[in-house]
């Protein structure tokens, strides 16, 4: 069986690009971002979805993120939706 | 004599170029140009080196060029304007000189006045016959206006006409005549069509761009320009163009003509001119083939020198007659200085072209901008790069308000009689940052890889090579 994965968001500007990848049993979180804006909101970005993760207790995913200079609600809905949809397996 | 040389490497070695000199070009092929990419392999390949090139502008297709600075063919460049891969090699240190950065008026202005010494100029020609009468208004790579070669082929020591399209002589119209050219080459081809020239430049269909707009307009309204006679220069970029949509729709209902459009024309500019909204057209450069068709039928559309255009020790110049002018930026700071030469991360995304000819010589000049570009806000505490003084801009219009240099008072009251919604620049800045976070300050090395050479030959700013993170 293959592994769970789900996604949000698109590649449009001022959007992001969510996908959360399960991992083998036991490897920690891993979040991956790549942003337009990294060098200046880069930081932000990652905290967020530290934050999030946590929160939704998810430890065995790789999170992607492909930002396109998206503001923090927007990051926020866009991987709250993607746990969700892999959650539901979407 | 004939000046037809049998192939292009005869003809730069009849130019007599040698090391250390200095070439340019033109860049209304823009992102179809084959001319410079062409030249400089030829001149790699005579194994010519330590090469200046001024060329008005390079863009994408120029790429290959990185590849000349790698061997050392090319050790200098001077330009308006730069995009693609050769502005993402200066970016990243590859070029040991700075690249002197002009604007549109401030190079044939360093061309008349000798401080840019070209040797041999190169001139993509759509249309020549064997003596060197060009023009850029037919022919397969046609693309009208020859505006910005005119300088070159009036001052350079050896002039190179290359084309794909020879004529009977004598040609006519005539925008560069054989008294000023020495050698013809004839190519298969001098540039891809499809680059030259867009198909029909499109007014923006994004809402935010139309508010923008729609108050860009309402403030040429208030400024009291907008009457019989009108002049007026915009960018094809969103909410520009679509700031000219307004002010045609507030010149048809109020009944108005204007004198004359100027720039880079578009098919938006000739319609007016069509319709009688504007009684000329001034035209250094064309964007669409509209344009190029209505500068090779219209003799109200008329071809001008990049002199003529915004040369600021000519005895005059076009942008001085110029009422308003709308333009983009990439940051605004809070003195209304303007960027358009780097992004906020520090990278050469472009340059004044006419940026800052025509803001300092319109009446009113317009910035209009979203107050965010993905997520980056457009007003800062300081430009990365000053190219455009703030004391030559006027206002800045964004979809959450406009806000006026403090130094037109007159402006500011009449804008606020009219009901506009007029904020204080500081408030818009924070406005961003409320919506966007504040950025966090990118870091630079003390490398300079560019100078902002200002329209009259002042360095007014150094470009300084992001630091790698």
């Amino acid at each position: 069986m293959g592994k769970k994965n789900a996604k949000a968001g698109s590649l449009e500007s001022s959007d992001l690009l969510v996908v959360i990848e399960e991992k083998e049993a036991g490897e920690k979180l891993e979040i991956v971002m790549n942003s337009i804006v990294e060098k200046q909101y880069g930081d932000r970005i990652i905290e967020i979805a530290h934050e999030i993760a946590a929160l939704k207790g998810m430890d065995n995913v790789r999170i992607l993120i492909q930002d396109r200079g998206a503001l923090d609600y927007a990051i926020r809905a866009r991987i709250e939706t993607a746990i969700e949809r892999y959650e539901r397996g979407v | 004599m004939s000046k037809i040389r049998v192939s292009l490497r005869k003809a730069i070695i009849a130019s007599g170029l040698k090391n250390g000199m200095t070439v340019s070009f033109h860049h209304h092929l823009r992102n179809g140009d084959f001319v410079i990419n062409m030249v400089m392999s030829e001149i790699e390949d005579l194994g010519i080196s330590d090469i200046r090139i001024a060329a008005s502008s390079f863009f994408p297709i120029h790429g290959s060029l990185v590849r000349h600075i790698k061997t050392g063919t090319i050790t200098a460049i001077d330009c308006n304007y730069m995009s693609g891969p050769l502005a993402e090699a200066v970016t990243n240190g590859m070029l040991q000189k700075p690249v002197m950065f002009r604007t549109h008026g401030g190079r044939p202005r360093a061309i008349m006045d000798g401080s840019l010494k070209i040797d041999v100029a190169f001139i993509a020609s759509p249309s020549s016959d064997d003596m060197g009468n060009l023009n850029g208004a037919s022919g397969p790579s046609s693309c009208g206006s020859l505006g910005y070669a005119m300088p070159d082929a009036l001052m350079a020591g050896k002039v190179i006409a290359i084309t794909d399209n020879l004529v009977a002589y004598p040609n006519g119209p005539v925008s560069i005549d054989e008294t000023n050219v020495d050698h013809v080459v004839v190519v298969d081809s001098i540039g891809d069509p499809s680059g030259i020239v867009s198909g029909t430049t499109q007014v923006t269909r994004d809402p935010v761009g139309h508010v923008i707009a729609r108050h860009a307009a309402d403030v040429i309204e208030a400024s009291g320009l907008l009457k019989d006679g009108i002049s007026f220069q915009t960018g094809a970029g969103g909410a520009s163009l679509a700031t000219a949509h307004y002010l045609r729709e507030k010149m048809v209902s109020g009944g108005i003509k204007g004198s004359f459009g100027m720039g880079g024309i578009t098919a938006f500019f000739v319609d007016m001119l069509e319709d009688g909204l504007f009684e000329k057209l001034i035209d250094v450069q064309c964007f669409d083939l509209d344009a190029v068709r209505s500068i090779r039928e219209n003799p109200n559309h008329i071809e001008v020198s990049a002199s003529q255009y915004a040369n600021p020790s000519a005895k005059s110049c076009s942008v001085e007659s110029l009422d308003v002018v709308v333009l983009g930026a990439t940051e605004i700071d809070t003195d209304f200085n303007v960027n358009v030469l780097t992004d906020s991360s520090g990278n050469i995304m472009g340059g004044s072209g006419g940026h800052s000819d025509t803001a300092q010589g319109a009446k009113l000049t317009i910035i209009v901008a979203n107050l965010l570009r993905a997520r980056l806000p457009i007003v800062v505490d300081r430009v990365t790069t000053k190219v455009t003084p703030g004391e030559t801009v006027d206002v800045l219009v964004t979809e959450r308000g406009i806000a006026v240099n403090p130094a037109r008072v007159d402006l500011m009251k009449s804008l606020k009689e009219k009901g506009l919604p007029v904020v204080d620049i500081v408030e818009l800045k924070e406005m961003a940052e409320k919506m966007a976070g504040k950025p966090r300050k990118v870091s630079f090395t003390d490398r300079v890889i560019g100078f902002v050479e200002y329209r009259n030959g002042e360095i007014i700013d150094k470009v300084y090579q992001p630091a790698k993170e």
